[in-house]
């Protein structure tokens, strides 16, 4: 009796479990059209993108958009296409990944492990920084770079950026934390060991999934910033972001549609490496802490 | 002088009373058991000796030094957590040996200490695990072994047991028990189960609301409780708590109680403690432990005052070692702990040996022992 029913219920299984995978593939086309679009006109010569067909296949394979929105492309004044910016954000975006994170990390550890009289204002004031539009700093931001002598630097948009993030790294590893069980503090505390060694040699080891998560997070906010790129860098520490701007917004001359393609894969590079890497442990990480493991 | 002293602990958290003047000693070598029911402090007390509650008021001393202000790894002392704590990314060997590495002792005497913990506890094919790939029991073994390597004047043991299942629970338990022999040092052992306290210690103290309700051996605490709460608490099933009626006929005391279906149950109490006599007329709480109310073959026979009585058994629970027949008396169920072969039925009535010898009596106003 039961034998005929059964088959029955694994067949509409099929059935639903196809229909999922058809809809699942169409969405992944959709997504999938616009790099397929940028790939393929950023290896044409440009004429054969004016002949108006975006979508058609090269017919004749160049990878000389990518040399010259690498190396010799006009951005702004200068053709010095978007290397020196390229490396700009690869030096601002790394150190302010990695301060953020770390305060991030050590204010999580004091606000779970080291509770003090106040400590959920001092946490809610902090998350208040996650929700403060950037148009809202530009000008008091601009004014205390200019007191420090950091305007326009790389150093310059590193705090501005490290300040920024510091509401969600705290964010992310105060939840994390808040987890972890305080008896290890307690036993690392009897062992002897003193704030930092329980920071260092208990708390970090045991941190990597929410550190995956604030590094993406980090790095993607970071490297995609454009504001604050344009707003507190100069010549020598504009970022790709506003780099990229320039390359394609630029007013004169013809329009290389095919090295304005080239340079956005190229600018969106990055991220996209950060997230092969370590998206496996991002969701992981999202994940985490929300059902027992 | 005692060893462990602890004179007028206090913990405030806020507006709220933890501990409210705690007075404690332990000799050299004891083995003292906090007990009470959750929220009654006896965690706070044990992390106020840690170091890891800075206390409100009071002192502490080990070895008549006083500790208050010192921090934790100053106090000689080593801790045993109830989720055993062990650090998830140092493997076995590294976890034991992470507070002499913090010590700065040099690797080979560590690796002597490790070696000689690890023969103790049986766990030398462990030492290069991680804590992930660990049984419960063998978890627990490790962080005794933390706790071991630094020889420490106190050991102190947070429900350590209470995470394990039942039958590993006993084991380790005996475990605790004979390593104390061995080895002869100070334990403090919270726990909120009264076999382990009774199995363990040398001394428990029964703490409820942050006070100290009664402390004593354990067959001091079991035989003399101070108070009602002491006398439910400790036991398993617990003490028989019976309102009576106190009686006083010439130079002895009676007392009576309600019995059902039948007339009251009058018992006459010729060891009744002298302050009995001032209730007269008036309600009392007598106390009876199940194994001093039993069938007439299974009476203590060095018993010198015992009193039998019909009474209606309504249940029986046969629990292999002992038969537990349930009877009501003062509209209270009362529980009878019989041989296991005893010849008893649910619905039929049985005669009750009690043993008055253990009877005890309670003021229901005060809740405090009548002497």
């Amino acid at each position: 009796m039961s034998q005929p029913s059964s088959d029955n219920a694994t067949q509409v299984n099929r059935l639903t479990r196809g229909l999922i995978y058809i809809v699942l593939v169409l969405f992944a086309i959709y997504y999938l059209l616009p790099l397929y679009v940028m790939i393929v006109n950023s290896v044409k010569p440009l004429s054969e993108i004016r002949e108006g067909n975006m979508l058609a296949l090269p017919k004749e394979f160049t990878l000389d958009p990518w040399f010259t929105a690498w190396s010799t492309a006009q951005i702004g004044v200068q053709a010095t296409g978007l290397k020196p910016y390229f490396i700009n954000s690869i030096l601002m975006a790394v150190p302010a990944v990695a301060i953020s994170t770390l305060l991030g990390a050590l204010n999580g550890f004091v606000l779970t492990k080291w509770r003090f009289r106040g400590d959920n204002l001092v946490f809610g004031l902090m998350l208040l920084a996650c929700f403060i539009p950037f148009q809202i700093a530009l000008i008091p931001a601009a004014r205390i770079l200019g007191m420090l002598g950091l305007a326009g630097t790389t150093r310059g948009l590193i705090l501005i950026h490290v300040a920024y993030g510091l509401g969600f790294t705290t964010l992310f590893f105060r939840n994390y934390y808040a987890a972890f069980p305080t008896e290890l503090v307690k036993a690392a505390q009897i062992d002897g060991a003193s704030f930092f060694q329980i920071f260092w040699r208990i708390l970090l080891p045991s941190s990597a999934p929410i550190i995956v998560v604030t590094v993406i997070w980090q790095f993607t906010n970071i490297w995609n910033d454009f504001l604050f790129g344009a707003s507190f860098g100069d010549f020598k520490s504009q970022p790709m972001t506003v780099a990229l701007n320039n390359l394609v917004s630029s007013s004169s001359g013809v329009k290389e549609y095919n090295v304005h393609f080239a340079g956005a894969i190229l600018a969106a590079l990055p991220t996209l490496v950060v997230y092969i890497v370590s998206g496996r442990y991002f969701v992981r990480g999202l994940m985490a802490g929300a059902v027992k493991g | 002088m005692s060893f462990l002293q602890i004179r007028n602990l206090e913990k405030t958290f806020g507006n709220v009373k933890v501990l409210k003047g705690i007075d404690l000693d332990v000799e050299e070598g004891g083995f003292l058991v906090l007990v009470g029911p959750s929220g009654c402090g006896k965690s706070t007390l044990l992390n106020s000796i840690a170091g890891l509650e800075a206390i409100t008021g009071g002192s502490i001393s080990i070895g008549g030094k006083v500790i208050d202000g010192l921090h934790p790894s100053q106090r000689d002392i080593a801790m045993v957590f109830q989720s055993y704590a062990l650090y998830p990314n140092m493997t076995v060997a590294g976890n034991i040996a992470f507070g002499m590495e913090i010590r700065g002792v040099p690797k080979p005497e560590r690796e002597k200490a490790i070696a000689s913990v690890a023969d103790m506890l049986q766990i030398g094919h462990l030492l290069d695990r991680k804590p992930s790939q660990l049984s419960g029991g063998q978890r627990q073994r490790v962080a005794i072994g933390r706790a071991l390597v630094r020889n420490p004047q106190v050991f102190l043991f947070d429900e350590p047991l209470s995470n394990l299942d039942a039958k590993l629970r006993v084991d380790m338990r005996t475990e605790i028990k004979r390593l104390h022999q061995r080895m002869g040092t100070t334990i403090v052992y919270v726990t909120h189960d009264q076999i382990e306290a009774m199995t363990l210690a040398t001394k428990i103290a029964v703490l409820k609301d942050g006070l100290l309700q009664q402390s004593g051996t354990p067959a001091e605490i079991y035989n003399n409780p101070a108070n009602l709460f002491v006398a439910d608490f400790m036991g398993s099933p617990a003490m028989n708590l019976i309102p009576v009626t106190i009686a006083k006929n010439g130079s002895g005391v009676s007392l009576s109680t309600h019995r059902e279906e039948q007339e009251p149950l009058v018992l006459g109490v010729p060891n009744a403690p002298s302050g009995l006599a001032a209730h007269n007329g008036k309600e009392v709480i007598f106390g009876i432990r199940p194994e001093a109310l039993t069938d007439r073959d299974g009476a203590d026979r060095n018993a010198t005052n015992v009193a039998e009585s019909e009474c209606l058994i309504e249940v029986v629970e046969p629990a292999g070692s002992d038969t537990f027949a349930v009877t009501r008396l003062g509209r209270k169920h009362v529980t009878a702990r019989l041989r296991a072969d005893a010849n008893v039925a649910a619905g039929k009535r049985m005669k009750l040996a009690f043993n008055l010898d253990k009877a005890v009596f309670f003021d229901p106003a005060s809740g405090q022992r009548i002497v």
